[in-house]
């Protein structure tokens, strides 16, 4: 018997959760993951509100490699490097070995965007996007005061929030008017942003960070409004780009993110992609729960019982705890209204189609009760 | 009464407590939670949870 093994590239959500789906199918085949990190399992959602759920570094890791490895009867590599993916030989370069796969899985996630800042202190800028940079970030912050963030959509509100609530003073800074802006009508946005506010969250919108030079222990950012801002420390939450340039060396269609049909195969039918590096028939999603869906549907195909994926309506829950939040866009394209009602704590937004049907909403305060009966009316995402 | 607990996100589901603000009341036995029922943290089926001993 020798077989070769479904290996996995990363050790994230994505990878672990097919990992762990594939193992309640087939507990004998061998399986291979490859991590770039210290390849142990943890909740990658509450990075963004550890404070608010008194975890540090540590007590954020789940469970060890080893741990894991156990478990899952997995063979993880962990601080390892894939340099090549040969889809001919079936092959991946892994700290210049090869390893051979059977069926290889792309769970690779994203990378942080950076944008282009003048100045000696831009690439001091932090960015949290996993595990290691979380524990750098919370040295960084020890005994700091004043944090400036760049980007308030859904990560830089949720930081802001979690981090007010320990004490620190925060700067969000972001070009678009409102936050949230990709998610939430305006109205909505500036129920939230006032919320925020409230909480002690300072707003710098409609304007752009040029500048982050060094200033004694910290930074002074300037801003193309001509506003100056002192802070300790800098973080970057301004969006994800799908780690694609491996599968694409390999002669693999990419797109915005590798290119994946319902079955989340790639263009070469031994390779499949699901998560944050993953476009699923133009969608690229970086949600647990469309990862959860596709680490369900993807298991079983790998087992060898071709299952394709489903997306139902996916509501995101936006974990700031000055302003409860929770929002299904409409899908890309749904053409609609929002129609927004202001109640006395919170703030109902219902996106319908001409005909009349929820196509979306975005339930803030004391709304958000309603989710489960809201998402119950909503059109499947993807069939 | 048994704790079940989020996989994904560490969110706890205490059986006594109930999640009444999703409509679970206090002393529901994670048997009896529907199935449409989603981690009102992160968003994860009921499948994502197992149990903890405490």
């Amino acid at each position: 018997m020798n077989r070769p093994p479904v290996v996995i590239i990363g050790s994230g959500l994505a990878g672990y959760t097919v990992a762990r789906e594939f193992r309640k199918l087939d507990g004998e085949a061998p399986l291979v993951m490859l991590s770039s990190d210290h390849g142990g399992f943890y909740s990658k959602p509450m990075l963004s509100n550890a404070f608010a759920q008194k975890k540090d570094a540590d007590a954020l890791l789940g469970k060890s490699s080893v741990q894991m490895a156990e478990e899952l009867k997995l063979d993880i590599r962990a601080h390892v490097k894939v340099t090549a993916i040969d889809v001919t030989l079936k092959q991946v370069v892994v700290n210049g070995e090869t390893v051979p796969y059977s069926k290889l899985v792309l769970a690779m996630g994203a990378d942080p965007i950076r944008l282009p800042l003048q100045g000696d202190g831009a690439d001091a800028v932090l960015s949290v996007n996993d595990h290691a940079d979380y524990r750098r970030f919370r040295e960084a912050i020890e005994g700091k005061k004043n944090i400036a963030i760049l980007g308030a959509g859904l990560i830089g509100c949720e930081f802001a929030n979690d981090l007010v609530g320990a004490g620190y003073n925060v700067h969000v800074i972001d070009l678009a008017p409102q936050p949230l802006g990709r998610l939430l009508p305006p109205a909505s946005a500036a129920f939230i942003q006032r919320k925020l506010e409230a909480a002690g969250v300072v707003f710098h919108l409609g304007t752009t960070t040029q500048q982050v030079e060094r200033a004694g222990e910290g930074f002074s950012m300037m801003l193309a409004n001509g506003e100056t801002i002192a802070a300790d420390v800098v973080l970057s939450a301004v969006g994800l780009r799908p780690r694609n340039t491996l599968a694409e060396a390999a002669g693999i269609k990419v797109n915005r993110g590798i290119v994946v049909n319902v079955s989340l195969q790639t263009s070469d039918e031994n390779v499949y992609a699901l998560g944050d590096c993953a476009e699923v028939e133009g969608r690229v999603l970086p949600f647990v729960m469309p990862i959860m869906q596709a680490a369900r549907a993807l298991a079983p195909t790998l087992a060898g019982n071709a299952t394709q994926v489903r997306y139902p309506a996916m509501p995101v829950v936006v974990k700031t705890p000055a302003c409860p939040a929770v929002v299904s866009p409409p899908d890309m394209g749904a053409q609609g209204e929002w129609q927004v009602e202001e109640l006395e704590d919170g703030i109902r937004a219902l996106f319908h189609s001409a005909e009349g049907k929820l196509l979306g909403f975005a339930l803030l305060g004391t709304v958000t009760a309603e989710k489960n009966a809201l998402a119950a009316q909503l059109p499947p995402v993807m069939e | 009464m048994k704790v079940w607990k989020c996989i994904v996100c560490g969110y706890v589901y205490d059986e006594t407590a109930g999640d009444p603000k999703e409509g679970i009341p206090a002393g529901t036995r994670w048997a009896d939670v529907p199935e449409s029922w989603a981690c009102p943290e992160c968003g994860v089926a009921k499948a994502d949870f197992e149990m903890v001993e405490i």
